[in-house]
């Protein structure tokens, strides 16, 4: 078996040696011709050419090496060529396009592109039709620099005055424009650069292309089917655009329906489900238009069937995923499709072990699609457990659905990494996994490997899942703790990304809570209090109030309070008052006087309050505010300092009675909101007892 | 230029049969499939194997069934289902005089049975009516029917599992629905909501949930699970209470059924269904009530959306039907399909023209084929004495052996008389004996528009018959009769072109044998010739009840004041000299020892014969390979 495959490679290249001069010296003959002095000759030259390099990549490679590309631009682009001969050349360079990647690169390095978009400007349809078709080559091939198209701003213009030519330049410039409409999008930072569909949508491109979606050519309805998909991704100016345009007095999103009518083709039905997902996540229609529930959302559940190519159900998966993502209703319908939940299961299931072993082609077709079988289906999980507790449990109780997931971490390709971390998290969210399958799965482990060594986006996901597991009612807490994850956590709030350090700190202040002394201190010795000083005054909201949550989790029984206070009392001390102090939000605010309260719940660390009086001011001053959270949480730190059965309360008691606390927990008694109420009134018993 | 044209309208004519016969020939192939899934998948990758539920092979059919007849008997069995609505109609209207509260119910019987056609158009309802409402004499006692049938209460104690009850639709789902479809709405999920929705058999337990018995399949609401004939379910979809519509569809292509709440599918729930299920619904505690609705209204879930795609897929199916290596054998079957074709229909220049470019012979001399012609050419244009006379000259002993043919060529005659049409009477009438009406030259062999224009005619002698009752209470003007008329002069006029040049003189003004005096008593005469000529060959050949009634029926024209309004003013068509031209064709045909019917109208008869046969064995396919879809 082996000798049979071997010989021949051996063998291959002497005889493609000795082809290869052969062909070399018959295509050394074309380029000559194209010189020849009589433009007859050379016309006859370059369409003798054009037989020859049809279907022949070898032939297409050796014209390029011997430079025939800059001489048929050259003859293209000079005007005393014939019409005939121009057209000839832009039909040779287009099938010269035709041929691999690197006869691409090799056209554009001729700078093709712009010698192309010259022509366009000539008034007959035939060459014009010829340039558009081997433009269209060019830029649908994923090595060419889509800006080119853009660099000069008249050529849109242009392209756009030329749909109405014929179906061939509609469908060739509908299709460069599919293709060279790139959003640079990353969902993690969140950035969009819808730069090329704003220059598209400038130049009047959804009026001109609208047209087209009742063309009699099915191939110019789908490229400008197509030009919507890619125009209106993440794009609202253009969504909400389309909503509004009429085809033959017909609007658009019915045009779309029908077009997923279950007899068109499918690639036509699942591109306008994508047009109508872009356009109802853009919030052009809403998620409870029956054209979303009762059209869209059952044909891409279609299109994740078993009787799909594996292309189609990858993007019949993402595409599902991404519409329902932010709709409950949408969740539960889908839930309930078509088996959808089950059907997901055999994603997992290639390459099956029949290919294999049968079909060599079929193995390689599906170990291609593998990884992007599974991150499609991970994705579609993560979308559709992401809010309902009962979904969740139906996709956990799919067959080896935690097994999946557990070596989805672990794959080497990151795409299905950062979906399967996805899905885990979206799963995370339910107290009930949590206390179940999570731990029977040990989970955790291929986590914490996964947060050992990863790009940010993988980190943000497994990190924000590992604040789950960290709840206090999660059992893998106590072996996650064990794992050394402080260490690694509080590295996270170093990162520079926002979400990073949120999470790190976060996971952190779950840790914390109602955590032992032993766990307590070795956070605060991992943190160092610099690094929880530098955390308090992060521009970052989020990240400033998990650093206060943490704070407060560490402040919390009497014990830990004095502790904590007795070693870190003074920069404590120091943090709450500048924040306090500063432009802060409410809750902010609130989160802070809570760590007041717990600090005048300690038995030492109570003075540390009631020889600031400053900070009695402070309170006082929060007693008296308007918002009644500040006021409740004021108070409650009152409350503690002057609780009854404690040491020294009675001159406490006097000091703070002196100091006109009294009379606003008198005036407090009558607040309208009853626990405020109901918690002066309580601070007032300390009083009279 | 002549040959050249005619070579063209050969060329134009080949590829619109080559197509109609690529796809007759891929509908029987369909029937010849096995249906069930499991056992195609077998046979995935040999050539269809005939199963037992497929034991026909078309060529037993092609010996077995005369095709031509009973295409034709489809086509009449259309036309009488439409004369039929006749005197229902007739009937509709006596009533609506009487019960005019009802309007609203007759207008959603309308609505429904229009749904109907347009869901199951392949459903003959004759042989296999469509369940319209719950059978009140096939259900449990404690099963309550209101609102016309389609609600449906519980009445029992509802205290144990032993109280369940159901009822089954009164007729089962036929297969040539290809996809069945009704829709349950829970009005009430009284106290427990024990209910279940689904199929059962005929015969199967009543006093149970469906989905609990052997031949029973149900979706239940109070745990969302699927009971495929057992008495424990496995988890299928969500529960579903008061206020929801559940669906459930009935695939009879693939015997699969899947199941719908509000309009959104919940997945495959039972396979490899048995024929002749029925529509099912049971009930367990007290105060469930649910309403069915077999089509009376839209449903919520778009039904029509899956059709369109099983349809697609059986046309797909019938285009890729291969054909493998056999393909220059095809070419030449096809080739001589389409000869045979023009030939019997003595198409003569354009089938010499079409043998010559194909390399074929033809079976007959021309001469031959242009005798034929002009004969048919006679009577498609109402000259039947003429035909009856060149018939006798050409073919001297054809008649005379053929007594029931001569007999119903010359009923023919009279009719044409009555008509004014014949040439006999014709020259009476103090016109040119060559000025011709003018009739289609073409006979027609599949529904072509003169065909549909047929249809609605006789439809308008059914809407005169109404009028006729109308005339008869009220003595009212009846205005009715210029309708027959406007639809005989726009035939005339669309294949104007087809006729001779000499030919092209229309009637203006219907008049008992074109109104001379002298072609009446001629007629008249002429009638009694043929009353004696029947005597003759009662006694000679013993009764014959078809020359009875076609003598009976050409004789009751003679009965109205204008006969072309009349209720047999349908004779007077000239769409009924088609069935005469061709049989006479035949038999002039069989005297030479040719096919009576060209090969291609016998596999359009065995495509349709294959049709209603795999409706019969309840192969679902049929419903979405009409015949008609590839006679364009």
């Amino acid at each position: 078996m082996f000798g049979v495959t071997i010989i021949p490679t051996f063998l291959w290249p002497e005889i493609a040696t000795s082809a290869c001069a052969e062909v070399t010296a018959t295509s050394r003959h074309y380029v000559d011709r194209l010189f020849d002095p009589d433009p007859q000759n050379v016309l006859q030259g370059v369409i003798d050419m054009k037989n020859a390099v049809i279907g022949n990549n070898r032939q297409k490679a050796n014209l390029i090496v011997l430079g025939a590309v800059p001489r048929l631009l050259y003859l293209l682009q000079q005007s005393s060529s014939s019409l005939e001969l121009r057209t000839e050349c832009a039909v040779v360079l287009g099938s010269l396009a035709m041929g691999t990647e690197n006869n691409i690169k090799s056209l554009v390095d001729c700078h093709i592109i712009p010698a192309l978009l010259q022509g366009l400007l000539c008034s007959d349809l035939i060459f014009i039709e010829a340039c558009l078709r081997c433009l269209r080559t060019v830029f649908i091939s994923p090595v060419t620099p889509v800006q080119l198209l853009y660099t000069d701003p008249t050529v849109i213009p242009h392209l756009m005055s030329l749909l109405s030519r014929s179906q061939h330049t509609q469908e060739y410039i509908t299709q460069i424009f599919a293709h060279c409409c790139k959003v640079t999008h990353s969902s993690f930072l969140g950035f969009l650069t819808p730069e090329h569909q704003t220059v598209l949508f400038n130049h009047g491109a959804i009026q001109n292309i609208a047209p087209l979606l009742i063309s009699p050519s099915f191939k110019v309805r789908m490229q400008a089917l197509k030009c919507f998909s890619v125009l209106a991704y993440e794009n609202a100016q253009v969504s909400m655009t389309l909503v509004n345009v009429l085809v033959d007095g017909e609007q658009l999103s019915q045009v779309f329906v029908r077009m997923m009518q279950r007899d068109k083709p499918i690639e036509m039905q699942l591109t306008a489900a994508k047009c109508l997902t872009y356009m109802c996540r853009a919030g052009a229609i809403r998620t409870d238009d029956n054209c979303i529930v009762l059209k869209t959302l059952p044909c891409l559940v279609r299109m994740c069937s078993k009787e799909r190519l594996l292309e189609e159900r990858v993007e019949g998966a993402e595409t599902l995923a991404y519409l329902m993502e932010p709709d409950i209703e949408l969740q539960r319908i889908a839930s309930v499709t078509d088996h959808l939940v089950s059907m997901l299961a055999d994603y997992f299931k290639y390459p099956s072990s029949v290919s294999a072993i049968t079909d060599i082609k079929r193995l390689d077709h599906d170990l291609k699609h593998a990884h992007e079988l599974r991150q499609a289906a991970f994705k579609l999980y993560a979308s559709l457990g992401s809010n309902d507790e009962d979904i969740r449990k139906k996709i956990t109780e799919t067959e080896n659905m935690m097994d999946r997931i557990v070596s989805g971490l672990s794959e080497s390709s990151i795409k299905v990494r950062l979906a399967a971390v996805r899905c885990l998290h979206s799963l995370s969210r339910s107290v009930q996994q949590l206390r179940t399958s999570f731990h029977d799965h040990a989970v955790w482990k291929p986590l914490m490997k996964l947060l050992q060594n990863a790009p940010d986006e993988v980190l943000v996901m497994a990190s924000s899942t590992l604040c789950n597991l960290l709840l206090e009612f999660s059992p893998s807490k106590e072996p996650i703790l064990e794992s050394g994850v402080i260490e690694l956590l509080c590295s996270l709030t170093q990162s520079d990304s926002p979400a990073l350090r949120v999470n790190g700190i976060w996971a952190l202040m779950n840790m914390a809570f109602q955590a032992d002394q032993k766990v307590k201190v070795e956070i605060v010795r991992a943190l160092g209090t610099e690094q929880l000083f530098r955390l308090l005054s992060d521009p970052d909201t989020n990240v400033l109030m998990k650093t206060l949550g943490l704070l407060r989790n560490l402040l919390s029984t009497r014990p830990h309070i004095d502790q904590v206070m007795s070693s870190h009392g003074k920069q404590i001390m120091q943090a709450v008052t500048l924040i306090l102090e500063g432009e802060h939000s409410i809750e902010v605010k609130e989160q802070t006087l809570c760590i007041l309260a717990n600090i005048a719940d300690g038995n030492t660390a109570k003075e540390l309050i009631m020889t600031n009086d400053d900070m009695l001011q402070k309170i006082k001053y929060y007693m008296g505010h308007s918002n009644v959270k500040l006021q409740l949480a004021a108070t409650f730190c009152i409350s503690n300092l002057i609780w009854n059965e404690e040491d020294g309360s009675q001159e406490r008691q006097d000091k703070l009675r002196d100091m006109g606390f009294v009379d606003i927990l008198h005036k407090l008694t009558q607040a309208s909101d009853p626990n405020l109420c109901d918690r002066a009134k309580t601070a007032m018993q300390q009083y009279l007892a | 230029v002549h040959i050249f044209s005619q070579s063209h309208l050969c060329l134009v004519m080949y590829q619109v049969l080559k197509e109609a016969v690529c796809g007759l020939i891929a509908v029987s192939w369909l029937a010849s499939r096995p249906i069930r899934i499991k056992q195609a998948r077998n046979l995935s990758s040999s050539s269809p194997v005939v199963s037992d539920s497929a034991r026909f092979s078309h060529w037993t059919l092609i010996e077995s069934c005369p095709a031509k007849d009973s295409w034709q008997a489809v086509g009449i069995g259309g036309r009488n289902r439409i004369a039929m609505s006749g005197p229902s109609s007739g009937c509709g209207f006596l009533m609506s005089v009487v019960v005019h509260g009802d309007l609203a119910l007759n207008e959603q019987e309308k609505e429904l049975n229009q749904r109907l056609k347009r869901l199951y158009p392949a459903v003959n309802e004759q042989e296999t009516p469509l369940p319209r409402s719950w059978s009140p004499k096939d259900k449990f006692s404690y099963i309550g029917l209101s609102q016309n049938n389609l609600r449906v209460h519980y009445k029992g104690h509802g205290k144990t599992p032993k109280d369940a009850a159901s009822v089954r639709a009164t007729h089962p789902i036929p297969a040539a629905c290809g996809v069945y479809y009704f829709e349950v709405k829970i009005i009430s999920k009284g106290r427990d909501g024990y209910m279940g929705i689904g199929l059962s058999a005929q015969g199967v337990n009543m006093n149970r949930l469906p989905g609990w018995d052997k031949h029973s399949y149900g979706y239940h609401g109070d745990d969302g699970h699927s009971f495929c004939s057992s008495g424990t379910g496995q988890p299928y979809g969500p529960t579903f209470t008061t206020g929801d519509v559940i669906g459930c569809c009935v695939n009879l292509i693939n015997n699969t059924c899947f199941y719908t709440k509000n309009g959104h599918s919940l997945g495959i729930a039972f396979t490899d269904l048995p024929p002749n299920l029925y529509p099912t619904v049971g009930l367990q505690t007290p105060g469930e009530v649910v309403d069915a609705n077999f089509g009376q209204h839209p449903f919520v879930f778009d039904i029509e959306d899956y059709m369109r795609e099983w349809r697609t897929k059986i046309q797909a199916q019938i285009d890729r039907f291969p054909i493998g290596e056999r393909e220059g054998e095809w070419q030449a079957m096809i080739q001589k399909m389409v000869a045979s074709y023009l030939v019997h229909h003595s198409y003569c220049a354009t089938a010499e023209a079409f043998a010559k470019s194909t390399d074929q012979a033809v079976h007959e001399e021309l001469a031959s084929i242009k005798n034929r012609q002009k004969i048919q050419k006679l009577v498609l244009s109402g000259r039947m004495g003429e035909a009856i006379e060149t018939t006798q000259q050409l073919y001297p002993s054809l008649l005379e052996r053929n007594q029931d043919l001569l007999f119903m060529l010359k009923v023919r005659q009279f009719i044409e008389m009555v008509n004014g049409t014949d040439s006999e009477v014709r020259c009476l009438g103090g016109r040119s004996p060559k000025s011709q009406d003018c009739y289609p030259g073409s006979p027609r062999l599949f529904n072509s528009p003169v065909h549909k224009a047929s249809s609605s005619q006789t439809y308008q002698t059914g809407t005169a018959e109404v009028e006729m009752e109308l005339d008869h209470f009220s003595n009212g003007v009846s205005e009715s009769s210029s309708n027959g008329f406007l639809n005989g002069s726009s035939t005339h006029g669309i294949d104007l072109e087809e006729c001779d040049g000499d030919m092209g003189e229309i009637i203006i003004w219907r008049q008992l044998c074109g109104g001379s005096q002298a072609a009446i008593e001629r007629m008249i005469q002429f009638g009694r010739e043929l009353q004696s000529m029947s005597e003759h060959l009662r006694r000679e050949r013993g009764k014959n009840s078809a020359n009875k009634k076609m003598l009976k029926d050409a004789f009751s024209l003679l009965a109205y004041s204008d006969p072309w309004s009349s209720p047999v003013g349908y004779q007077l068509d000239s769409i009924q000299r088609e069935p005469v031209c061709s049989t006479l064709n035949s038999a002039i045909l069989e005297t030479h020892n040719l096919p009576k019917q060209p090969p291609l109208a016998l596999s359009v008869g065995q495509a349709a014969q294959c049709l209603s046969l795999m409706a019969r064995t309840g192969s679902g396919s049929c419903a979405f390979a009409s015949v008609d879809d590839y006679l364009h």
